[in-house]
């Protein structure tokens, strides 16, 4: 309920809830508004709600048709004398009767039944007599499974190390560099400047094959340092960073000055504290690049050892028989993060780039 | 925490000694020096070894193996026999990629803009909880290619909901993902959901910082709702329309992730864009072709130079249009 946090808004909600015809009736318009709002949010979140109720059908569930909402799945009762679990199905005689058998096995039309509380007895029935017995069933072994089975926590592992790695360093070199060139003046100061800016215009898709060759060279291939290095600096970083620190004024560096502060002293102890604001968007920004990040990471990492997440999804879903139970539970592992950030820093974000511009 | 600051302590001599060496403000090229160092080595280097590869052929990795081919690369991607039947090129898949990317491009900003510019527009109205409506069509936007293509991929299969309701309403079902017309259609509808959202925010910072004063004198003058729109709205609008236009048209133009996720190009290549060629190209094929991929990027990086001029010309024509009004 992210839309109600401001007791203003809160206030403003319900005064809408409890309105009456003395104040401003909604016009056709306001409908029609609040209609295409509606539409939107179904079409936003339902696909998603879909896949995340999806994930929790069992895998006989997960491949009926037509798909239910809710994860329905066969009863399954144990029965004396039968080493597995037999499928229960409602059986509808000639004269309406009906009567819950198990199916001991199946030749073409004809099943083989047996009453649960006499086992020793098996019958013959057609097989359009029977109808199965559903129970819901929430599949919370896709869940685990894919721990167990696959190296999914390996996986998840890589995601983790490169997002956490690649942000540290990301807020590091690009707030050094800010502060480089936001509080000094040397010489070729604004040729740098130009080229850090020129290289928003370079997007990594066009130099894909030398940047191959360089991560080769310098033996990172199949590494999670090279999909963590070739994109620690970025020019929106040094930008948002260097715009942020122009704010900060030249006093307070004098004064630590005068203080016989080293430099690297007033770059840790008083420039990276009052940019926090700046650091905490960059850092956002950094971590959904990298947790996200698909073609570098499909280029660097060709054994799946060294897999992250999104590139486990992918070779997943490549294979000829897709194991959707299991995918679909992945998918929903790999886009929790995100939307835990999303939920509770929905605001911060998008208010950061609608002054930003950046994404 | 403590951690983070031992770290920090550590580097301090390192600069101390780099700080009595080179002055106060020379300093500031050892700040910007790990900076440099990545973007050279990762950007700047590879833009130069892009052209060298373009120009060379085999299927060396290292540069300097490679032997000089001159324009050959060029000429194997844009030969046809008759240039009016796709067919008859050396490398139709290229051709194709390309049509399709202009059909993509043109088709999905279009609709994009249209649709995140209702979006905005409607934001921008006197309605309750905005925040929550403007969380709502960006949450998309930060999902990963691969999750959006896996969201839809998922409704969309043979045995999905969408077949499911057109079963219910007594229909047949259809293959959604092979059938090369629907294929297409649906790279263009999940591009826009997973992105529309990015460009409503864009839309709804410009038209929140239009003066509200404009639109009391607009009623003033009893002027129409349609009208005022058109007068007043959009014309001051305008600059970030642009850059909507703009940024979603760069980006257009180098769809990869989601389709390769979705359709894998297919069926055969009606839906195959211009950097799953590269990608294909340099690195899925039994033979990587480096040469013909940086090729490749070159013509792609030529189409995005003209694009981002365009820009600088629309901004400028804009800029000298509302001095002249």
């Amino acid at each position: 309920m992210t839309w109600v946090k401001k007791p203003a808004e809160a206030m403003s909600f319900i005064r809408f809830l409890t309105r009456t015809q003395n104040t401003r009736a909604l016009g056709w318009t306001d409908y029609v508004s609040y209609s295409y709002l509606l539409v939107g949010l179904f079409t936003m979140f339902a696909p998603v709600l879909w896949l995340l109720a999806s994930s929790f059908k069992t895998e006989s569930a997960i491949g009926q048709f037509p798909p239910t909402l809710l994860p329905y799945s066969q009863k399954m009762v144990r029965i004396k004398s039968y080493d597995n679990p037999l499928p229960l199905y409602v059986i509808t005689n000639d004269v309406g009767e009906t009567k819950t058998m198990a199916q001991v096995s199946r030749i073409g039309i004809i099943a083989n039944m047996v009453d649960p509380d006499r086992p020793e007895e098996t019958m013959q029935v057609n097989i359009n007599q029977r109808t199965p017995v559903t129970e819901i069933t929430i599949a919370i072994e896709n869940y685990s499974d894919i721990f167990k089975k696959f190296t999914f926590g390996k996986y998840l592992w890589n995601s983790v190390f490169i997002t956490v790695i690649a942000t540290l360093l990301t807020l590091l070199i690009n707030s050094m560099a800010a502060f480089a060139l936001s509080k000094y003046k040397f010489t070729g100061q604004k040729f740098v400047f130009f080229l850090i800016i020129a290289t928003l215009m370079i997007p990594p898709t066009i130099i894909l094959v030398p940047v191959f060759l360089v991560i080769n060279s310098v033996g990172l291939l199949n590494s999670l340092w090279g999909v963590i290095l070739p994109a620690v600096a970025t020019p929106t970083g040094v930008f948002l960073l260097r715009q942020y620190m122009l704010t900060i004024p030249d006093e307070l560096l004098e004064a630590a000055r005068m203080d016989h502060a080293s430099e690297w002293r007033i770059y840790w102890r008083i420039i990276l504290p009052l940019s926090a604001p700046a650091l905490a968007v960059l850092a956002i920004f950094s971590v959904m690049w990298r947790w996200n990040d698909f073609l570098l990471p499909l280029i660097v990492l060709s054994k799946s050892e060294f897999f992250t997440l999104q590139l486990a999804l992918n070779s997943f879903q490549g294979e000829l028989h897709t194991q959707w139970h299991y995918l679909l539970a992945m998918t929903v592992i790999t886009l929790l993060p995100i939307t835990l950030v999303f939920a509770f820093l929905q605001r911060f974000i998008t208010t950061g780039i609608a002054s930003a511009g950046i994404k | 925490m403590r951690f983070i600051g031992f770290f920090f302590d550590l580097l301090e001599p390192l600069f101390k000694f780099a700080q009595k060496w080179l002055g106060i403000e020379r300093l500031g090229w050892f700040f910007v020096g790990p900076n440099l160092l990545v973007f050279g080595v990762f950007t700047f280097l590879p833009i130069v070894i892009n052209v060298i590869y373009a120009v060379t052929g085999g299927v060396q990795l290292i540069p300097f193996d490679r032997p000089y081919t001159g324009a050959e690369n060029f000429q194997i991607l844009f030969e046809c026999r008759n240039y009016f039947d796709i067919q008859s090129c050396r490398k139709d898949v290229f051709w194709r990629a390309i049509f399709n990317t202009a059909k993509f491009s043109v088709i999905q900003v279009a609709l994009m803009v249209f649709f995140s510019l209702v979006t905005a527009l409607v934001l921008n109205r006197k309605i309750i909880g905005r925040g929550f409506w403007r969380g709502v069509f960006f949450y998309p936007v930060l999902l990963s290619p691969v999750v959006v293509a896996l969201v839809w991929k998922w409704l969309l299969q043979s045995q999905g909901v969408f077949n499911a309701l057109l079963v219910g309403a007594g229909q047949t079902p259809i293959e959604w993902l092979t059938n090369s017309q629907w294929a297409f259609f649906w790279t263009i509808f999940v591009s826009i959901w997973a992105h529309m959202g990015f460009y409503t925010l864009i839309l709804l910072a410009g038209l929140q910082a239009i003066p509200k004063d404009l639109y009391e004198a607009a009623l003033m003058d009893k002027a129409s709702p349609l009208r005022t729109l058109w007068r007043i709205t959009l014309p001051l609008l305008m600059p970030n329309l642009i850059v909507v236009l703009v940024l979603a048209m760069i980006r257009a133009v180098q769809v990869f992730d989601e389709v390769f996720v979705l359709t894998g190009g297919g069926p055969g290549s009606a839906t195959t864009f211009i950097v799953q060629f590269i990608y294909q190209t340099g690195f899925a094929e039994q033979i990587h072709l480096y040469g013909l991929a940086a090729a490749a990027s070159l013509t792609l990086a030529l189409g995005l130079i003209a694009l981002t001029l365009v820009q600088l010309k629309l901004t400028r024509a804009n800029d000298v249009g509302q001095k002249t009004r």
